[in-house]
């Protein structure tokens, strides 16, 4: 049984990661790695960088084709999917975001990893609320872009 | 008015007007739109009456008008269930005694009304509501009956977007898909082709005639006053849903331990907290959505306890619980909750391979709130008032009515869809609405150019949406089912 099962916490190793140039540019990385009946992101991505064999296959996200421009971190009903661009020693990321209190731009907010745990500051770079699910991009420190998966808003 | 809740990332909840109300002498605030039930819950009260036999405090359980754990006395009519009964003001609201006393309200001596339709469906929840759609869609008239103040079923406290596929509307959240099929319903009718009966419950069936094969009683509460209407139909198609299951362990029946859905009713379609502090059972996909959905609503989960060795929902959900750091604990169960009259908190403890509790490794926890989301059974007690054939499967949850792929049973006209003839989820709830609807409309001669090949898409979607790993148990248990069904036709 993959650990995943046990803790509900992926590891990177579970992942197919992009390459440096990718991450330059900027991905969707898609966190979704049990074949379950679900494709909106397929639909969502506006340059055909998502591809299912079937509705219950795992999505591919083609890095090459991959524009980075977030419209699947809104989409994915089990809010999977993060945009991850790095460059020299800032990352950014763009994450789901349901709660309250919603972060302005400029802010400072908790950057949280899979486990929950704080693991260093991120600024707000950007705040899309459009539906109910808000995308939010914040910047942290670049070592840390695999691993930080979440915020903390304080009011 | 603390546990009311104000700010929602979600749902926008909007002000309501406030009404008062009279509990055992009390005067109490609540909100248009209550049910009386959430109004005592916002006000403090959680104990709604006391068991037959030992007294023991008793507050809701179901939350849906499954369980009678909240029957109370409403401008003195006995066992008013308070958890589906609208707050209207001015009412007297009492706990009853162990027997309720004699009823002294007057009751009218009004006769029945009578209402025909081509086909009757039962519950409109996702299932309902799509067969009803389908099968007006074909020409058939229907009439929807429902126990609810509003349509939708459970989908009307399901903030979270839904899986499957773009068509079926994944992405979309349960509570917009509900305004969605309640718009397309008004389009009905306004041709006449559906009637809707809410506040409504069938409570017999009887043997009907020649023109109309079926007729059922149906009682129809205005107020907390009834009113009995006979239906004649053709046709009628179930979709009664489903009931949460019970977890055995002392405790288990003081007010703050919950059914997962119930929690879910309570503070997403009436805006009140549960409690403070929440200990969520069971990991599956109500577990870990609700426990995300108390989240979201201000209530700290203090931890989900899985009695399976794995998480048995959706990673991508129990992902989202663990970034908010929130344990999830398998191969753990709840082996008491105490308090005096009410939750207190629990003792959780750790199990062996053999699912054994480990002696040494109970812990103490304090909260007011239990959650349980450990399956869901069938509801299914009016089919076998119908005489339908009745099977146990394990993979449906319980005790289903045996039918064939157009979710007909084995006695004629009546069909299921939904829950109630196997849990499954909404989307696949839909998708048997819309074949039952569909199938009982062609078998009355309703007829349309294409409608077989409609037919036929609708079976492929669901195959293909059970085609995965997480879709085998029902797959197997509909399997099972038509094995069955089949034999029984040889």
């Amino acid at each position: 049984m993959p650990s995943y099962e046990k803790t509900g916490v992926l590891s990177t190793k579970e992942l197919k990661l992009p390459s440096k140039e990718h991450l330059e540019k900027g991905v969707a990385i898609i966190e979704c790695i049990q074949e379950i009946p679900c494709n909106p992101c397929v639909a969502s991505c506006p340059v055909n960088a998502i591809s299912m064999k079937n509705i219950n296959a795992l999505p591919l996200v083609d890095f090459k084709k991959c524009i980075g421009c977030g419209k699947c971190v809104g989409s994915c009903p089990g809010l999977a999917i993060f945009v991850i661009k790095s460059k020299d020693d800032k990352s950014l990321i763009t994450l789901p975001y349901e709660f309250l209190p919603v972060p302005e731009v400029g802010d400072i907010v908790d950057a949280l990893d899979r486990w929950g745990n704080t693991r260093c500051n991120g600024t707000v770079k950007r705040v899309l609320k459009k539906g109910k699910t808000m995308v939010i991009t914040i910047e942290i420190r670049e070592d840390l872009a695999m691993e930080i998966r979440n915020i903390r808003v304080y009011a | 008015m603390l546990l009311r809740i104000k700010k929602h990332p979600i749902i926008d909840f909007k002000d309501c007007e406030q009404i008062s109300f009279y509990f055992n002498d009390t005067k109490l605030h609540g909100f248009k739109g209550d049910s009386i039930a959430s109004a005592l819950h916002a006000a403090g009260i959680k104990k709604l009456t006391t068991s037959l036999k030992y007294d023991r405090p008793r507050g809701f359980f179901c939350g849906i008008g499954k369980c009678s754990s909240c029957l109370m006395k409403v401008n003195k009519v006995p066992n008013v269930r308070t958890c589906i009964a609208p707050l209207i003001n001015g009412i007297h609201v009492e706990t009853q005694g162990k027997l309720a006393d004699w009823p002294d309200v007057e009751f009218k001596s009004k006769s029945k009304e009578t209402a025909n339709a081509d086909i009757l469906v039962v519950g409109a929840g996702p299932a309902g509501l799509c067969a009803t759609l389908e099968a007006a869609g074909q020409g058939a008239s229907v009439l929807l009956i429902d126990e609810n103040q509003t349509v939708g079923g459970q989908l009307v406290k399901q903030t979270h977007k839904f899986f499957g596929s773009k068509q079926e509307k994944a992405g979309t959240r349960g509570i917009q898909i509900a305004i969605d099929l309640e718009n397309d319903l008004k389009k009905f009718k306004q041709n006449g082709k559906i009637k809707v009966m809410m506040n409504s419950t069938v409570i017999g069936y009887y043997e009907g005639n020649k023109e109309k094969q079926h007729k059922f009683a149906v009682v129809k509460r205005e107020g907390y006053e009834n009113n009995l209407y006979e239906v004649n139909c053709r046709a009628a198609i179930f979709a009664c849903g489903a009931m949460e299951n019970m977890l055995l362990f002392p405790g288990n029946d003081l007010p703050g331990v919950y059914g997962a859905g119930a929690v879910q009713t309570l503070m997403n379609v009436y805006g009140v907290k549960p409690g403070k502090k929440v200990i969520m059972v069971g990991a599956g996909n109500v577990g870990l959505i609700v426990s995300y959905q108390l989240l979201q609503a201000g209530i700290e989960v203090d931890r989900v306890v899985e009695a399976m060795p794995q998480i048995g929902g959706y990673h991508v959900h129990a992902a989202k619980l663990r970034r908010c750091k929130v344990p999830i604990l398998t191969s753990h169960s709840i082996k008491e909750v105490y308090g005096n009259g009410k939750v207190e908190g629990a003792v959780i403890v750790k199990l062996d391979n053999n699912w054994q509790p480990i002696k040494g490794s109970e812990e103490k926890i304090d909260c007011d709130t239990i959650c349980l989301a450990v399956g869901l059974t069938p509801s299914t007690r009016f089919l076998y008032q119908v005489k339908a054939e009745m099977e146990f499967i394990p993979e449906a949850g319980g005790y289903v009515a045996l039918h064939d792929n157009s979710m007909h049973t084995t006695i004629k006209g009546i069909y299921v869809a939904g829950d109630s003839s196997g849990i499954e989820e909404a989307s696949t709830a839909m998708i048997e609405g819309k074949i039952a609807g569909i199938s009982a409309a062609m078998s009355l001669g309703y007829k349309k150019k294409g409608d077989s090949s409609l037919k036929k898409q609708h079976m492929d979607e669901l195959d293909r949406l059970r085609a995965g790993p997480f879709g085998e148990k029902p797959r197997i248990g509909k399997y099972k089912i038509s094995k069955l069904m089949e034999k029984k036709h040889a």
